[in-house]
């Protein structure tokens, strides 16, 4: 017993920290929906969900169950194997991409020297489990859906590529712990010193997870739902998820490459180190407008389990949050060794992680909110006529600017902004082009 | 022994696929049919396969009396019953031969103008929402429950109105329709330029609109098209100028035309027509003259043998009746000319050559609505 | 030890059978899914080689790029007239022989050399930064050629695209 559990020792810190993560993802996955249901309601002057549960809390469960209860349609016609294949391949190839994504510096899966090169791999697999879908389906709307994913993707990858580049040239290093590390050794986020590659690495991440205004493989008014059209029930929730799923990790990888991955903002100054209880400040808050939300509710009686719920949140918030402040020299041994408030310093890299991530995902609702849907020709002229060149252009124009900056002794920012303006100048002589 | 086959005909032949859009479809705006000829994407030929709502409005026409008819025809073009009725009581009226008193006159005209602007917010919105914008229809749909609700205040229905009666209204306005209208107005002007800020502006939204659908001024009368489909391909026609009914001729307006005739233009044409409608509801609040409101048409309606058409600029078009009446009290033969019908007759030209995104922006820049189309 | 070669047969095992499913379905997106399953389990098999760099490269190009498109031309096709079509045509007797006859060679070879060439061992660790090294290698040693191939491949894609492109457009 004792040597089975001697030869699992290596597997199993590994293991937990799979299954936190997977668990963690498909939860957030749930809450993403339910935040953007909530946020494009507040855009439309709607409410959003409010029934199931305090402002709609639990909604999510209510909606995973409703999808796992739903017949499972399959057309007559379709291509059986492929049909039932091709959503496993999308969550699939979204989950195991979350294997590269450094957290926190203490939390990842795993980090490989190769690992950005992994993601894209890894992430360009999902595409395939679109386009089999929608092939399988044997129905038009999906194969029309299919091949628009197909065509953007391949389109968008490119300039998504460029854009990586022009990170790594500043990072040196394609592991993704070490790029998080190269930024906190220089001191600035790569997104001020590359403002036109995280631009484009915005857009091209919209494109490639199909968020609107790029949405075009699921026009709902035009392809009824693109390439899952014929997927009801569990299947159509799988493809769901992946594509949630993938708009969290377009959005770590961007928040890796350019906005500092785990450092807290302004982590060289000591002077505003009190961000570090930014955490317990949020878990406050919330739990405040729980308690407060608690007592404007009717004290009647159908409403007394959603006040209970919305109690036992504030009290759970609240508790964390002390769990967090707890000094170091109350923990068994005295804390020796140990940061003043240790756990709240264990979690300080997720917690800004997760914070730039969803900000991120802010965006892309905000968008979907905001935008009309491109036409697929216009996307593609604006893929390979603007955004490609631009992005090639930016390449060479802060390869330079290092090189320039090495060679000659002057400042890496300076000289990688001059470049950055090259870029915008070419980026203006295409527009002038195109108008 | 194979025979050898031409490779491009056979397995590579993926020249043509037959799309069937509708009649449930999220864009096509009911129960439209669209059968698409696609060559990838691009569209090479269309057909509109059209009746799935066919109710015989006409021939019911032909088996109730002239007042038991009315009600029938707000559920033709049921996003604009207010105008519908308004033909209809009109072309009744000259048939028999009365003009409904001065002050029914402008309530018509204001109820008649408020309907155009909720008929154009529904467009706007559903237009915005198959161009992927989903959030201007909710914004439409706020301001349109205003007008609507100003209607329920005024004969009890939001819909399918019945609001007006041959020979004037049945209804006094009630107490502060005056006030609920102005302020309506008030609160209007800024929200159509909200809308803009949203879309007129917006790259994406002009790019997707920009050149796609062109109808030349020369097709669009040829095709006999009419309303803001005419007016946008820079055809200065509307029968509220050529042939004044109702109180138009007292109020001043303009009519706004389009240069290209693509659905951009056509959607710069019905934001105008907005914010001239509530131009006219201003002129028409502030002097509605006192007196009677139904004209003496006895109780029992029996027009004169003869026949009559009339027509009158509903949001979509020109919307025309042409009855024959046979001295009894109901019509010999009831015909509508529905604009949504005939505009439709455009959607094949207008798609030839496009991609399928753009055969959802058609739909909706012909703004029609399937009761009408089928009647 | 024997967790490695274990999973290499697997994984052999894996990529020989469905290359052999890629040339005898008859559905063009089945041979498709197959030939994907055997460049995944070449990636893997790379991986297993501590080439990381080329197994990414396998993958992001094989399967993200060229598989890709391969289904999107596939999905264009009217696969009801190719399922009707024989696989095969009167030539795969040839073939067949052709293969056999290097698999026996082959086979011959490494047995007869197995004395003479013995397959040298990796030196352990010195392939390490491998993307640094592939990187140096091409861009500085190899320069000139790398850039004769990149212009190779540009000329081949744009004789394509005029060869593609339709007269009356």
């Amino acid at each position: 017993m004792t040597l089975l559990l001697e030869t699992l020792k290596p597997y199993l810190l590994p293991l937990i920290r799979v299954l936190v993560v997977f668990l963690g993802i498909s939860l957030i996955v749930a809450y993403l929906v339910y935040a953007e249901r909530k946020i494009l309601a507040h855009l439309q002057v709607r409410l959003g969900p409010m029934r199931v549960g305090p402002h709609g809390l639990l909604q999510p469960i209510a909606d995973g169950l409703k999808l796992l209860l739903k017949e499972d349609i399959m057309p007559a016609g379709a291509d059986k194997g492929v049909f039932l294949l091709a959503p496993v391949i999308s969550v699939i190839a979204a989950f195991t991409a979350f294997s590269l994504i450094p957290f926190a510096p203490n939390f990842y899966i795993t980090d490989v020297n190769v690992g950005l090169l992994f993601l894209i791999g890894i992430s360009s697999l999902g595409i395939l489990g679109i386009i089999l879908g929608g092939w399988a389906s044997n129905s038009h709307y999906p194969l029309l859906g299919a091949l628009r994913s197909t065509a953007q993707l391949v389109s968008y990858e490119v300039a998504l590529g460029f854009a990586l580049v022009s990170a790594l040239l500043l990072a040196g290093t394609l592991s993704m712990v070490a790029i998080v590390e190269a930024q906190q050794r220089q001191g600035v986020w790569f997104v001020f010193l590359q403002p036109v590659a995280f631009f484009i690495l915005f857009v091209a991440a919209i494109a490639e997870t199909n968020r609107n205004p790029f949405d075009l493989p699921e026009a709902e008014s035009e392809l009824v739902a693109g390439f899952h059209t014929e997927y009801s029930g569990f299947r159509f929730s799988l493809y769901f998820l992946a594509e949630y799923a993938a708009m969290i990790l377009v959005s770590s990888i961007a928040v890796t490459l350019f906005l500092g991955g785990w450092l807290r903002p302004f982590a060289r100054v000591r002077a505003l180190d009190f961000l570090d209880f930014t955490p317990v400040a949020v878990l406050v808050l919330a739990a405040a407008w729980c308690f407060r939300e608690c007592f404007r509710y009717p004290a009647t009686r159908e409403w007394r389990w959603q006040r209970l719920l919305l109690l036992g949140l504030g009290v759970g918030a609240l508790g964390i949050s002390a769990g967090l402040l707890l000094p170091a020299r109350f923990l068994p041994g005295g804390g020796e060794g140990l940061p003043a408030f240790p756990a709240l310093t264990a979690i300080q890299g997720v917690f800004w992680f997760m914070s730039k991530v969803f900000l991120f995902l802010f965006g892309f609702i905000w968008f979907r909110g905001t935008f009309p849907r491109y036409r697929f020709d216009q996307l593609m002229s604006l893929g390979w006529h603007f955004m490609i060149p631009v992005a090639i252009a930016n390449v060479i124009f802060c390869s330079l600017a290092i090189v320039l900056s090495r060679q000659m002794g002057w400042g890496l920012p300076a000289t990688l902004w001059l470049g950055t303006a090259a870029t915008l100048l070419v980026a203006a002589l295409l527009r002038r082009e195109k108008a | 022994m194979a025979q050898p086959q031409d490779i491009s005909t056979t397995v590579l032949g993926a020249d043509e696929i037959i799309l069937n859009m509708g009649p449930q479809h999220p864009a096509t705006h009911g129960v439209l049919r669209v059968k698409l000829k696609l060559d990838g994407e691009k569209v090479i030929g269309s057909e509109c396969i059209i009746g799935y709502l066919h109710r015989g409005v006409e021939k019911i026409g032909e088996n109730r009396s002239y007042p038991q008819f009315a009600p029938y025809v707000d559920r033709t073009d049921y996003v604009a019953a207010v105008s519908n009725g308004l033909g209809y009581c009109e072309a009744v009226e000259r048939l028999l031969g009365v003009e409904a008193p001065p002050r029914a006159r402008w309530v018509r005209t204001i109820l008649t103008e408020l309907q155009r602007i909720a008929s154009h917010l529904l467009w706007l919105g559903t237009h915005a929402l198959d161009i992927g914008a989903i959030t201007p229809v909710f914004y439409t749909f706020r301001e349109r429950e205003e007008i609507l609700k100003i209607f329920e205040k005024y004969c009890g229905a939001r819909l399918t109105t019945h609001a007006f009666r041959i020979g004037g209204l049945q209804y006094e306005t009630y107490d502060g329709f005056e006030e609920d209208v102005k302020k309506f107005c008030r609160d209007f002007e800024e929200k159509v330029d909200e809308y803009g800020e949203l879309l007129t502006e917006n790259r994406i939204w002009v790019e997707r609109t920009r050149n796609v659908g062109i109808l030349t001024a020369q097709d669009a009368i040829d095709l006999g098209v009419t309303g803001p489909v005419l007016r946008g391909s820079g055809v200065r026609w509307d029968i509220r100028k050529a042939f004044p009914y109702a109180a138009y001729a007292q109020f001043e307006f303009d009519i706004p035309i389009g240069e290209r005739g693509d659905t951009y233009d056509r959607y710069l044409v019905r934001m105008e027509e907005m914010r001239q409608a509530r131009r006219i509801i201003l002129q028409a609040v502030d002097s509605i003259p006192e007196g009677p409101i139904l004209a003496r048409v006895g109780k029992v309606i029996k027009p004169p043998p003869g026949e009559v058409y009339h027509s009158i600029e509903a949001p979509k078009g020109e919307l025309g009746y042409y009855i024959v009446s046979d001295g009894t009290i109901q019509p010999y033969r009831l015909r509508i000319r529905p604009p949504s019908f005939i505009n439709l007759e455009a959607f094949d030209k207008m798609v030839r050559g496009h991609l399928v995104a753009d055969v959802v922006a058609i739909i909706g820049t012909l703004d029609i609505v399937l009761g009408e189309v089928d009647r | 030890m024997m967790f490695a070669q274990g999973s290499f047969y697997v994984l052999a095992a894996v990529a020989v059978v469905s290359a052999l499913l890629v040339i005898t379905r008859r559905n063009p997106v089945h041979s498709a899914i197959y030939l994907i399953v055997t460049l995944l389990s070449v990636a893997l098999l790379y991986l297993q080689l501590q080439a990381e760099f080329i197994a990414a490269v396998q993958i992001i190009l094989y399967i993200g790029g060229i598989m890709v498109l391969f289904l999107f031309v596939i999905m264009l096709v009217k696969l009801d007239v190719a399922l009707r079509q024989p696989p095969f045509n009167q030539q795969w007797w040839v073939a067949g022989a052709a293969a056999l006859v290097l698999a026996v060679e082959l086979v011959g070879v490494i047995y007869l050399g197995r004395g003479t060439a013995a397959l040298p061992q990796a030196p352990p660790g010195s392939l390490q930064p491998n993307t640094e090294l592939i990187g140096r290698t091409l861009y500085q040693n190899y320069m000139l050629p790398f850039e004769i191939a990149s212009l190779l491949l540009l000329v081949a894609m744009v004789g394509a695209v005029l060869m593609a492109r339709r007269k009356a457009s």
